[in-house]
């Protein structure tokens, strides 16, 4: 054998180890916070090789930089400062369970206070683990919708903007550009998706969304991972939509962009659903991609009072964990910031009930059952606008419901709705809770009453 | 009528794409008998040192000499340190360790050039074309021309050059190819690098098509079902299972999905190619392994 042969042979090795879900902390793990005062564990379950990587990278910087943020201006949450390891989950799911198997007993004496999956198949895979576990799964802009009612779910957190939000929200805007909800009645909206249980996920809402306001509901599914769509756009071609919602993840989106274009379909007919809405979906589609729109939770953008602050004390002083920095307030980074905020202050809401000191699960659960992030708080933190007001309760996992629209200008995001755009959250949450109780009576769970809600965790 | 016209024109120009890479697979199995498992990594290897090159201003022409040598030196690379330490092993080793090779390959890439996804624009138009009643797109049909002119290079390349003929002579009798003085080691890096260059041009279109990134890899999916159907020792054969899988993935999709109710592009090649398998198991054009016993 000879030695470059040898030498291949052990890269090869030191990949299918890489493979594997972090068997030690990685570099990442270290204390950056001194050795004595009790620390609060935050594990992060991280995708930075496979093929979603591109997405992962900016969202861990959000969050890293967040941290690093609290602890080198503010002490950290309430003097408690944070420390955090990484698990490499390649965004498979059983990487991603194995990952929560080895963080979830905490690390040096801290327990862990939340979850954050980062994946919507992932996260639906650990709903009934983290109830045995008692830790609470954040899942901010995905996850499963029943989740909303914590009464069945107790520690999912389906926070900010739920699938069907999204597409109310959606409907919604439209009903705004066509003039009103009395107008939408014969509009023709097809929904491009994914075909898997995420892309189905609006199916429901959408059909209960068509029979209430009168428009036509098209429903076209495209195949993972979505890298040839022109049949599923040759119909579109011959339906001839008003709208399209596109509800895409990964390669799928910049593919119908370019594939739109090149039919002739105009691009500022189409809004981009939340995981087809950041700088990473329409960047490869070119100039054609100008005018396309997308709606999200996560506005991009650097202005907020937050971003300031965090550009001021961690990325230009060479601290941030971006290696480019071009990603510096886009929608991928605002969502790790944005889920860091809401995060960090469930924490600092459950500190005011269970003391200052590192938080377990279900302290921390409470916390997120009790969290108001009203506009006076967003303001505290320098987060309004970017972060809608929530009020979370065991009755609502989601809070928010409402979402920006977003239109690409060729190089950036520009917010063109006037605001946050609702949902209708009133017509739909009825359907979430009967679904939500049919899983109960599927699984055999009782539902916690409103009033053992409170009670938990005392 | 005229929608059917479109469906299939365009099914017909996607399974070009398609084909593509299925030629880089023929080629590496033609001359050894590999399927190589790697020829996906080769694609999103070839378009992200393009990408990357031209991103830091390197001119176009330039980006593509110097992409096309990183390939060939990866070509010979994995002739000395992969295949020729493997020599003589069951075709099963040889398939395993192309399997190794493409997740160094990823990984290496990843590591040396990024996770993140590039725009790629080769200067082609990607607008709508108006052919009487149907329309169809500039950028597929350029592709389709590229791929003809790949086809017809890779021809007068087994037909006129010396290395071609080698070719041909140890994919058809490889003992007796040996016998008379036609160097493996030299055959095998030469259509490796041959298959480089393949993969850069599928990577190229590819990669503006969508993007570059991580699910160029992806693509070899659909070259599946395309080797499957054509036969894995013909470039003709690569060629017309891509028509084949493009034209019925795209009518299945529009005549068959709505009545599924999803869609049915996913399955429904790979349920052509294992029908084309009971009726013809060599594929339409591949060669049939007759064995004395």
């Amino acid at each position: 054998m000879t030695r470059l042969s040898r030498a291949l042979r052990a890269v090869a090795l030191a990949t299918s180890l890489a493979g594997l879900p972090a068997l030690a902390p990685s570099a990442s793990a270290a204390d950056e916070t001194g050795a004595q005062a009790p620390k609060q564990y935050f594990p992060l379950a991280t995708f930075r090789v496979g093929a979603y990587a591109s997405s992962g990278i900016p969202s861990w910087a959000g969050i890293i930089d967040y941290l690093r943020y609290l602890n080198e201006v503010e002490g950290g949450i309430n003097g408690v400062k944070l420390f955090w390891d990484e698990c490499e989950t390649e965004w498979a799911v059983e990487k991603g369970v194995e990952c929560y198997e080895r963080q979830k007993g905490g690390r040096e004496g801290s327990p862990v206070p939340v979850f954050l999956p980062h994946g919507d198949p992932v996260s639906k895979a650990l709903t009934e683990k983290s109830v045995a576990d008692k830790i609470p799964l954040l899942t901010t802009g995905y996850g499963r919708t029943e989740a909303i009612d914590g009464r069945v779910f107790p520690y999912s957190f389906t926070v900010l903007f739920s699938f069907w939000s999204e597409a109310s929200s959606v409907v919604n805007y439209i009903a705004e550009q066509v003039g009103g909800k009395d107008k939408l009645k014969g509009v023709k909206i097809a929904t491009v998706y994914h075909d898997s249980p995420y892309g189905k996920e609006t199916q429901v809402p959408l059909d209960l969304l068509a029979k209430t306001y009168g428009f036509e509901n098209i429903q076209i599914a495209v195949p993972h991972p979505g890298n040839d769509q022109s049949a599923q756009w040759a119909r579109i071609r011959q339906i001839k939509p008003d709208w399209v919602f596109l509800r895409g993840w990964g390669v799928m989106t910049p593919v119908a962009i370019k594939t739109a274009a090149k039919t002739g379909f105009p691009v500022d007919r189409i809004i981009g659903g939340i995981w087809s809405g950041s700088e990473e979906d329409v960047r490869p589609a070119g100039s054609v991609g100008k005018g396309y729109l997308a709606i999200t939770p996560f506005p991009a953008g650097q202005d907020f009072e937050i971003t300031k602050k965090i550009k001021a004390a961690i990325v230009d002083q060479g601290k941030s964990d971006l290696k480019d920095l071009k990603s510096f307030g886009s929608v991928y980074y605002n969502s790790g910031l944005i889920e860091t905020i809401i995060a960090v202050e469930a924490i600092r809401t459950a500190q005011a009930r269970f003391g200052k000191r590192p938080l377990n699960g279900e302290e921390t659960q409470w916390g997120l059952e009790h969290l108001v992030l009203d506009e006076a708080r967003l303001k505290q933190i320098g987060a309004d606008g970017l972060v809608q007001p929530l009020r979370l309760s065991a009755k609502d996992h989601e809070g928010g419901g409402a979402g920006k629209v977003l239109q690409w200008d060729g190089a950036k995001w520009t917010i063109v709705s006037n605001g946050w755009v609702k949902s209708d959250r009133e017509l739909l949450l009825p359907v979430i809770y009967e679904r939500a109780a049919a899983y109960a009576k599927e699984k055999g769970i009782t539902p916690r009453s409103d009033d053992t809600a409170e009670a938990s965790a005392q | 009528m005229s929608f059917f016209l479109e469906t299939l024109a365009g099914g017909l120009l996607a399974g070009v794409m398609y084909a593509l890479v299925a030629i880089g697979f023929v080629l590496i199995y033609k001359a050894s008998g590999v399927f190589n498992f790697a020829q996906g990594a080769m694609v999103l290897c070839a378009a992200l040192t393009f990408v990357t090159l031209t991103e830091r201003d390197v001119p176009f022409w330039l980006a593509g000499l110097i992409t096309l040598a990183v390939m060939v030196t990866l070509a010979v690379a994995v002739e000395r340190v992969v295949l020729r330490p493997l020599v003589n092993r069951s075709q099963i080793t040889l398939f395993m360790a192309t399997l190794g090779l493409s997740y160094v390959i990823e990984g290496a890439s990843q590591v040396l050039m990024g996770a993140s996804v590039h725009e790629l624009d080769l200067g082609i138009s990607d607008l709508p074309v108006e052919i009487g009643p149907i329309q169809l797109s500039s950028f597929d049909l350029v592709a389709a021309l590229a791929a003809g002119a790949l086809v017809i290079a890779l021809a007068l390349f087994f037909e006129r050059t010396r290395i071609g003929v080698s070719l041909r002579a140890v994919a058809d009798d490889p003992q007796a190819a040996l016998s008379i003085g036609i160097r493996l080691p030299v055959l095998w890096a030469a259509v490796w690098a041959v298959a480089g260059f393949v993969a850069l041009v599928a990577g190229l279109l590819w990669g503006a098509r969508q993007g570059v990134q991580f699910s160029l890899t992806f693509v070899v999916l659909k070259a599946l079902p395309v080797l499957i159907i054509g036969g894995f020792t013909s470039i003709t054969g690569a060629i017309v299972g891509g028509l084949i899988v493009g034209a019925a993935d795209a009518l299945a999709e529009i005549y068959l999905g709505p009545l599924l109710g999803g869609s049915v592009s996913t399955w429904f090649a790979y349920a052509l190619a294992v029908a084309f398998l009971l009726v013809r198991p060599a594929g339409l054009f591949g060669e049939r392994a007759i064995e004395r016993v």
